[in-house]
């Protein structure tokens, strides 16, 4: 019974966090470019919700507020790797660092309670009669929901397709007339906005914002986005591919609500995330360098019989 | 049309490194002139291209688009006015795409893109006649990704976008140097049949000889980041590659030693 009631909170979890992983989606697959501004984002969404909150705004408002502060996390980063050509990765890395210091300027402490605030889930408890898990989870479903939806439309658009061919290829982007700084900019925008939403949602679901929220939540999202590739494959729509990351996102929130389950201790928790990102991103590598070695000892040792085989498997 | 004046480029200045790849360039094309490119490496042949699209700042001089000076002009605002083929296939296209989004993204080159839909049906009809006459199947396959197609098949692609929204001038840096033979040949004939039609204002930087003498209406060769020889029109029939070869080393002073340009 236990192990069923954390599994249920595992999966409202997931869905809440799905639109991080979403987000981080926007920029690590979407634009090609690993933006590590997402801890912070991520934290910067919870603190000005809980802060904004804390002040007396309606907690829908709070969202609202939470988005806009996402993006401008990203454009931040977007600033720093287009115009001042900072290295992606070094530029979300300052962003990130920065970030923790208007966080705790944001709260003016380290955690900001909402206990004693009226959190939208708590609204929707009262007037459903749902209970916290359940609420949670059809929240999170409905945003996950309406967020793909308008994920995919805006990625069918004229800016949506330049956005993405720009994590293709940067160079056809400009000889096609559009500015790649730009594309570039947006597409960390979005992803951020996303990012700080989910914080936000977490935040109030977990009834407390923490400046610490965000700690590795890169890689949960890049763990989440593995798990649906690993699960649905590579090659799918852009729709079904952003369904397979939220799914993703739930399976992780399972399987670490069952290794805590069976006893592990949470310390060791980021450990067991960035063990399965690690593992999960290098098995491809591993089986495509065993398939091509058998295909050329087969080639090597065997009749035409086998190397024909051998020259099947290596297509 | 186009007006390059006293242009000059030099990389890496003020390091071992240094290398004068533009010298003091003087160039003007007429509306509707298809003119080769030729030179040794290192000439500035593809530097030249480079600078007309805006891919690097250039240290001096003007250059004009149509009467416009595009010199400080970025290259994305430069693109309104140019259509480009890259020596490297996989340069002109996004390879994660479908086949129509490639051509719907090229067909809004010099437009405001903005949210309404990024490719619409009517359009997909014309990329479907567009796609037919390059004969290579392709309008049978608008939805495939371009990474599924060869170096070729990227390649007639790409020009086929670089001339969707016909360009002031078309942009061609050594286009067909890496595909094999027949393909190759392919292409340039289509090139030839585009610019025709369209009465495009081209440059095509080419290592082969033969083509640069057969196509277009004017040649120039250029060494050192200068053009040193200048030719069109009928004395532009009438060249042989081995009286290019000779005014190489006449005006160079130097054996022409290029492999590439000699064999091919």
């Amino acid at each position: 019974m236990g192990i069923l009631l954390a599994v249920q909170g595992a999966v409202s979890q997931g869905v809440l966090w799905g639109i991080m992983a979403l987000g981080v989606y926007m920029t690590y697959r979407v634009l090609n470019i690993a933006d590590l501004t997402v801890d912070g984002s991520f934290a910067l969404g919870g603190s000005i919700c809980a802060a904004m909150m804390t002040l007396g705004m309606n907690p829908w408002l709070s969202l609202l507020v939470a988005i806009a502060a996402g993006a401008l996390s990203g454009a931040v980063t977007g600033f720093l790797h287009t115009k001042c050509e900072i290295p992606a990765i070094l530029a979300g890395i300052l962003t990130q660092i920065g970030l923790y210091s208007v966080n705790l300027r944001i709260m003016g402490r380290s955690n900001t309670p909402l206990l004693k605030l009226d959190t939208m889930f708590k609204q929707l408890m009262a007037a459903t009669g749902l209970s916290s898990a359940w609420v949670s989870l059809i929240t999170g479903a409905v945003f996950c929901a309406v967020l793909i939806g308008a994920l995919y439309w805006f990625f069918g658009t004229e800016i949506g397709s330049a956005i993405r061919a720009t994590g293709n290829n940067e160079n056809m982007v400009r000889s096609l007339g559009m500015n790649t700084n730009v594309t570039k900019m947006l597409g960390l925008m979005l992803g951020n906005a996303l990012i700080a939403l989910s914080g936000a949602l977490v935040s109030q679901s977990q009834g407390y914002a923490d400046v610490k929220m965000g700690t590795g939540a890169i890689v949960i999202g890049l763990a989440s986005i593995i798990i649906g590739e690993v699960l649905f494959g590579r090659k799918l729509a852009f729709g079904t591919k952003l369904f397979s990351i939220v799914v993703g996102s739930v399976i992780y929130r399972i399987i670490v609500a069952v290794v805590l389950q069976l006893g592990l201790n949470t310390d060791d928790l980021k450990l067991l995330t960035a063990i399965l990102v690690a593992v999960a991103l290098s098995i491809p590598v591993m089986l495509e360098k065993r398939r091509q070695t058998a295909s050329y000892k087969a080639s090597l040792n065997g009749n035409h019989k086998e190397e024909q085989e051998g020259g099947h498997a290596g297509n | 049309m186009l007006e390059i004046s006293h242009v000059s480029k030099t990389f890496n200045k003020g390091t071992v490194n240094e290398k004068k790849a533009l010298d003091d360039l003087n160039l003007k094309l007429k509306e509707e002139d298809f003119v080769t490119v030729i030179g040794g490496n290192g000439a500035g042949k593809s530097t030249m291209l480079n600078m007309v699209a805006g891919v690097y700042p250039i240290d001096a001089g003007t250059i004009r688009i149509d009467s416009t000076d595009v010199s400080l002009m970025p290259e994305y605002k430069r693109a309104r006015l140019l259509g480009r083929v890259f020596q490297d296939p996989m340069m002109g296209t996004a390879a994660d795409m479908e086949i129509q989004e490639n051509l719907a993204m090229a067909y809004r080159r010099g437009k405001n893109r903005g949210l309404s839909w990024g490719i619409t049906k009517k359009e997909k009809e014309t990329y479907h006649e567009a796609l037919k006459r390059l004969g290579l199947g392709l309008e049978d396959r608008m939805s495939s990704k371009v990474g599924l197609l060869s170096g070729g098949q990227r390649q007639a692609l790409t020009l086929l976008m670089a001339t969707l929204q016909r360009p002031k001038l078309l942009l061609l840096d050594e286009h067909t140097a890496a595909l094999d033979p027949r393909t190759a040949k392919k292409v340039l004939e289509l090139t030839r049949e585009i610019v025709e039609e369209q009465k495009l204002t081209a440059l095509m930087v080419t290592h082969n000889m033969k083509d640069a003498i057969q196509i277009g209406n004017r040649l120039i060769m250029m060494h050192e980041g200068r053009i040193i020889y200048d030719v069109s029109g009928e004395e532009k029939q009438k060249l042989q590659v081995s009286d290019l070869l000779e005014k190489f080393e006449e005006a160079s002073g130097e054996e022409f030693s290029n492999d590439r340009m000699l064999l091919s």
